[in-house]
């Protein structure tokens, strides 16, 4: 019993150490946020009642294929990426997914004020415009045109399930690198420092050194935890954003199943060992006390 | 010239020649351990099977590992983590074996104060296993650069960096250290052959000076009783087993030890597999950049406590600056510990709950340690810089005042 007690008291102040230096350490050192808000709530609602053939025609009327292309319908980028990217800062994503990964309520907004949805007027505003216009309309209905122009994004989207790296291509590779897996942001490194401000880092790692909670929250809303960084909203569902997480599981922990498999058996050989060490010991004392 | 006929068996070959039966009889089944002994007792076979597992996961890590600032750590988070089989499992167990170890470390050595197993003759034992502690901490401290993240990169920048508060020649001092003006490729690669040859070898040799210290004043019990180990063994070999006061170390004591081992290893296996980040902080999978100064730089947990010595004390005292009164506290908590048998001025040997004064002492101790552990990590700001500066003061003062308090719990006793 008094081993017992013992080994009690050390526990104890091992616990009382660790809860100190991690546990608490690090609810100070990393400020709770609030939780990922994949409804966009800040943004105003848009209410009409879209229709997708009417968006087609509003969609080519936009000109947004004089920037985007749309593979899926036969759209080839206009430019270049390395042209794009000297015109722009940035290439324009394809928007072959975006119906699929982004959320609608967001995607509306976005074609209406991209920097204020995208939370980064901070950066972009009248004297450093965003590099995609905010829509005016052609119409006196600019918000019936944004409604059908998503609408028709989501009716051209995959419909069955898209890949975790094609989630990760279209959301985040124009400016980040993943080098653990081979996909590199083929930008000029200097023309993407131009625009972001500094080389937006390569993410291999990003599963391990920020952890997926820290992720969830940034992800959906970087300016939570990095005031004012130039990196934007991009409005992914949660889905898509999950998506995301996992293929940055996958380029810095690809090892986790397999560590979980046969971390169960190692513990099962260990309880068994030390069953028997137990007995031995039983048995050894036993001619002694 | 030693008898030699013609042997029956492999072993009597190798005893004509090597008396291995006298050895094993010396090391093993006539190494007389006390009874009374609690599973404390059991941390120094801990600490050994650790040091095996960092030896061997060691061995197996250097194989892929590549000591160079651009290739270090995708080297290590790519090729041992992604690529090679079973890479990642002897790069946990190593990250998890360090930093067990010194878990294991520190109650070892509270144990020992705790019982009283530094004095009367074990003062060598005390200074050995001081040696090691210092070792460990060199081997720790390299071992966390070589990943070559962040935090290995900042905590090499600041630790290296207190080198400078040496008189005279701290500036050359840094540089020598580190090989080059700031923390570079050459400062990784003579920490790369320092954690991987040197320390080890003398870790080694330490380990055998610090068993052999153990075998002539014998390993000390729960009561701090004074066996006569003869006169107990002779008891024993009689086959008066339960009467006697001691037990061979084989397979006796050894029967309990490999039994906290299995304990030990359950959960080391447990960390290994399933909770990890105690031992590989978040903010080290992140390449060393040495244009970005991460937001909060710390040591590893195990180095917070004397961290946080030398950033208690953070103002200037007349012409002395914050950052020299540091240091001296810093030397002072480093080497204090090693005089501890000659600040105990009590020659008694007892566990601290016979020793009133002693006791409370050393729970004051062990809680200012803690403290000392946890507020080394939190940011050096408002209240944590006042609760710093006293637990470092607290620290010192306890140090000085144990030379009195244990000739008060002695009484007249010479």
């Amino acid at each position: 019993m008094r081993e017992l007690k013992i080994l009690g008291i050390v526990s104890f102040f091992v616990l009382l150490a660790y809860i100190g230096v991690h546990t608490y350490a690090y609810s100070i050192m990393i400020p709770k946020v609030a939780p990922a808000d994949f409804t966009f709530k800040d943004l105003p609602k848009n209410t009409k009642v879209a229709d997708a053939s009417r968006g087609a025609e509003a969609f080519m009327n936009a000109g947004c294929i004089g920037c985007h292309g749309v593979q899926s319908q036969g759209f080839e980028a206009p430019m270049s990426s390395a042209d794009a990217t000297v015109s722009f800062g940035v290439v324009p994503p394809d928007l072959s997914t975006a119906g699929l990964i982004y959320d609608s309520h967001f995607l509306a907004n976005l074609i209406k004020n991209p920097a204020k949805a995208m939370n980064n007027s901070h950066k972009f505003n009248d004297d450093n415009p965003h590099p995609m216009p905010p829509f005016f309309g052609s119409d006196e209905d600019v918000d019936q045109e944004i409604a059908d122009m998503v609408v028709y994004l989501k009716s051209i989207a995959p419909t069955e399930e898209v890949s975790n790296e094609q989630v990760y291509i279209d959301a985040c590779m124009h400016c980040h690198s993943i080098k653990y897996t081979g996909l590199l942001s083929n930008k000029d490194p200097a023309l993407m420092a131009k625009y972001m401000g500094k080389i937006p880092p390569d993410l291999s790692m990003h599963i391990k050194s920020r952890g997926r909670d820290f992720l969830e929250t940034f992800i959906n809303d970087p300016q939570k935890h990095l005031k004012a960084t130039a990196m934007p909203r991009v409005g992914l569902t949660q889905k898509a954003q999950n998506q995301v997480i996992d293929y940055m599981e996958f380029a810095g922990d690809r090892k986790k199943e397999q560590r979980e498999s046969l971390g169960v058996k190692v513990l099962i050989f260990m309880f068994i060992l030390t069953i028997l060490a137990y007995l031995w010991k039983v048995k050894i004392w036993r001619e002694v006390h | 010239m030693a008898q030699i006929t013609k042997s029956k068996s492999i072993g009597e070959w190798l005893d004509q020649r090597l008396a291995t039966k006298k050895l094993a009889k010396v090391m093993m089944t006539e190494y007389w351990i006390p009874k009374d002994i609690n599973f404390l007792w059991a941390m120094g076979i801990v600490l050994v099977v650790l040091f095996k597992i960092l030896i061997i996961s060691g061995i197996f890590l250097m194989m892929y590992y590549k000591p160079d600032v651009d290739l270090a750590f995708d080297s290590v988070n790519y090729t041992i983590m992604q690529e090679v089989e079973y890479g990642w499992l002897w790069r946990n167990m190593h990250a998890v074996a360090a930093s067990m170890m010194f878990l294991v470390i520190y109650i070892h050595m509270f144990t020992a104060i705790y019982y009283g197993s530094y004095k009367n003759g074990r003062e060598m034992i005390w200074l050995t296993g001081m040696a090691l502690f210092v070792t460990f901490s060199a081997a720790g401290f390299s071992g966390y650069m070589l990943p070559w993240g962040q935090m290995s990169f900042w905590a090499a920048q600041v630790i290296t960096n207190l080198f400078g508060g040496v008189p005279l020649i701290g500036d050359a001092l840094v540089v020598w250290i580190r090989g080059d003006f700031a923390v570079a490729d050459a400062t990784l690669t003579r920490f790369f052959m320092l954690h991987v040859f040197l320390l080890p070898l003398v870790i080694i040799f330490l380990i055998v000076i610090h068993f052999y210290s153990l075998r002539i004043p014998h390993v000390n019990n729960q009561e701090g009783e004074d066996i006569d180990f003869d006169k107990e063994s002779e008891k024993y070999l009689k086959g008066d087993k339960k009467e006697s006061k001691v037990v061979p170390f084989w397979p006796v004591f050894l029967a309990k030890d490999f039994y906290v081992v299995s304990v030990c290893l359950t959960l080391f296996f447990f960390f290994v597999f399933y909770y990890n980040g105690f031992a590989m902080p978040a903010v080290n999978f992140e390449p060393a950049d040495p244009m970005v100064t991460p937001k909060y730089i710390y040591p590893e947990w195990y180095f917070l406590w004397s961290y946080e010595v030398l950033r208690g004390f953070f103002f200037d005292i007349g012409p002395i600056k914050a950052m020299d009164i540091g240091l001296i506290a810093f030397g002072f908590a480093n080497v204090i510990f090693f005089i501890f048998p000659f600040l105990d001025k009590d020659p008694r040997v007892l566990p601290a709950h016979k020793r009133p004064r002693f006791k409370i002492w050393f729970w004051v101790l062990i809680f200012t340690m803690i403290v000392l552990t946890v507020y080394g990590k939190l940011p050096p700001k408002g209240i944590n810089n006042i609760i710093g500066f006293i637990s470092s003061m607290t620290f010192i003062s306890l140090f000085l005042i144990l030379p009195y308090i244990t000739k008060k719990d002695a009484g007249g006793v010479k």
